[in-house]
């Protein structure tokens, strides 16, 4: 997936205003079967698998021996015993082997869906571009709902989900679909090729967490506001201990900022107080193509300093920009939560 | 388009075009082109003394921060506003409408610099 086809600005209102189509084929799908795949599952994330019945989707977390995380991921509900997971390009090496790992003791089978790519199709126009292409009325797909469908004659899994706070659509075909599949969704003209630097300002602006931004192998998820998908009275999972512990250790919280000035915080920038000290860091910074390019982003800052209203200060490049701690997400989200 | 040859270039990109001890500075279409999304450009104020070499301003796009380096030292005598404003002409004529500065007191060394020929030529190198 390129950085963008064409200037990312128009790719990200593209997306809002019509639709954007993704090649997230970079992604990493894998498949879990066995009688025990649920038990597997649930020792391995953070999440109540055992909420989900088939075609259910789950946002979840993968966490690592000390609290903090491996990836955050999406388990799906194929039927009982078999688990779709979705994770994240960079560490989908990672998170295979560590899942391997873990396998025997339940004797799951885990492994990379061999020759299987990802489109996702995000925008309004969405379900009105892909509903021709497929055989049954999409209108009854509710969201983070999925269910096998025929995309152009191949098989498929469809689901209304997505990384950019539209309503939408991933699908997972055979690489030897794809070509057909993304040529088809681009042939109305209403869809636009759209890359990663639109995926991530689109994300952004819904202040969902990037996996090696806002989160990590050391970051406490309560402290990344993921609390919600973390369910401990579901029974033992990996990094458990740790990370109840640190749930309420007043440490750093993510907040989303907007600078009052124009100019761009970027990621890794220093969040400081009134003498300049370092108190917090820029995890996620650029403008706000929905909002006439402000500066946005997301960053830790002493809990203190994290609410709503609050002011902070931003070293860029040497300057002390002032920002407000706002409401996210920045814009409001369009998913379709109701069929 | 082979780069105009009435002015000298830096190896980041920014032009400089010399008439007695004053100057006008921009950036190159090259490096318009490759930043293609800009949504943010900073200048400097009237008065100003530039160093060579050192950055003067910055362009923002939507993915990354660039630092403007001085091709030359001098003093800076006026600021393109309007592109502040609106960064059209930078990218449909970054080597008229579009300029960046104007200078005055302009000295250093000018061999460090490049001609359009051989400034096409570094870009040619740098693509690939």
């Amino acid at each position: 997936m390129p950085v963008s086809y064409g200037p990312i600005g128009p790719e990200h209102l593209a997306t809002r205003q019509a639709a954007g189509l993704f090649d997230i084929g970079h992604m990493g799908q894998i498949l879990v079967d066995g009688p025990r795949s649920l038990e597997f599952l649930q020792a391995l994330t953070t999440n109540d698998v055992s909420r989900l019945g088939d075609g259910r989707m789950q946002y979840s977390l993968l966490p690592n021996e000390n609290g903090g995380l491996h990836d955050d991921i999406i388990v799906t509900r194929l039927a009982q015993g078999s688990y779709y997971v979705v994770v994240n390009a960079s560490n989908t090496e990672a998170d295979l082997a560590w899942m391997l790992s873990k396998a025997p003791s339940f004797g799951v089978r885990v492994a990379l869906w061999p020759k299987q790519t990802l489109l996702a199709l995000q925008g309004p126009l969405s379900q009105d571009i892909l509903q021709p292409l497929v055989s049954s009325p999409l209108d009854s797909l509710a969201y983070y709902h999925l269910r096998r469908e025929s995309v152009c004659g191949h098989q498929a899994l469809v689901s209304r989900s997505g990384y950019t706070g539209e309503d939408g659509f991933e699908i997972s075909i055979p690489e030897s679909a794809a070509e057909e599949v993304w040529l088809k969704l681009l042939a109305g003209g209403d869809a636009k090729p759209v890359g990663l630097g639109a995926r991530n300002t689109l994300r952004l602006e819904m202040a969902y967490p990037l996996y090696g931004h806002e989160i990590d192998a050391e970051q406490n998820p309560y402290g990344a506001g993921l609390g919600w998908v973390i369910k401990p009275d579901k029974g033992d999972f990996v990094g458990k201990s740790p990370m109840l512990a640190s749930k309420n250790t007043a440490g750093r919280r993510l907040a989303g900022f907007r600078l009052v000035d124009r100019g761009v915080a970027r990621d890794g920038y220093a969040v400081v107080d009134a003498s300049g000290a370092n108190v917090g860091q820029v995890t996620s910074g650029a403008p706000s193509p929905s909002l006439d390019n402000a500066g946005i982003g997301l960053a830790y800052v002493p809990a203190a300093l994290a609410a709503v209203g609050g002011r902070i200060h931003i070293d860029v490049r040497g300057r002390a920009l002032a920002a407000d701690i706002v409401k996210t997400p920045f814009v409001p989200s369009k998913v379709r939560k109701n069929v | 388009m082979p780069s105009p040859s009435d002015r000298l270039f830096t190896k980041t990109h920014e032009w400089i075009k010399i008439e007695g001890a004053t100057a006008s500075v921009g950036l190159t279409e090259f490096a318009v082109h490759a930043i293609k999304d800009i949504v943010f450009i900073e200048l400097p104020r009237v008065g100003r003394a530039l160093e060579a070499g050192k950055p003067f301003g910055v362009v923002e796009s939507v993915k990354a921060v660039f630092d403007l380096n001085a091709p030359l030292a001098g003093t800076v005598a006026a600021v393109n506003g309007g592109v502040e404003a609106d960064f059209t002409p930078l990218a449909s004529d970054p080597y008229g409408a579009g300029w960046l500065l104007r200078l005055t007191h302009v000295t250093g060394d000018q061999s460090a610099l490049m001609d359009g020929a051989a400034y096409d030529r570094f870009c040619a190198q740098e693509h690939h």
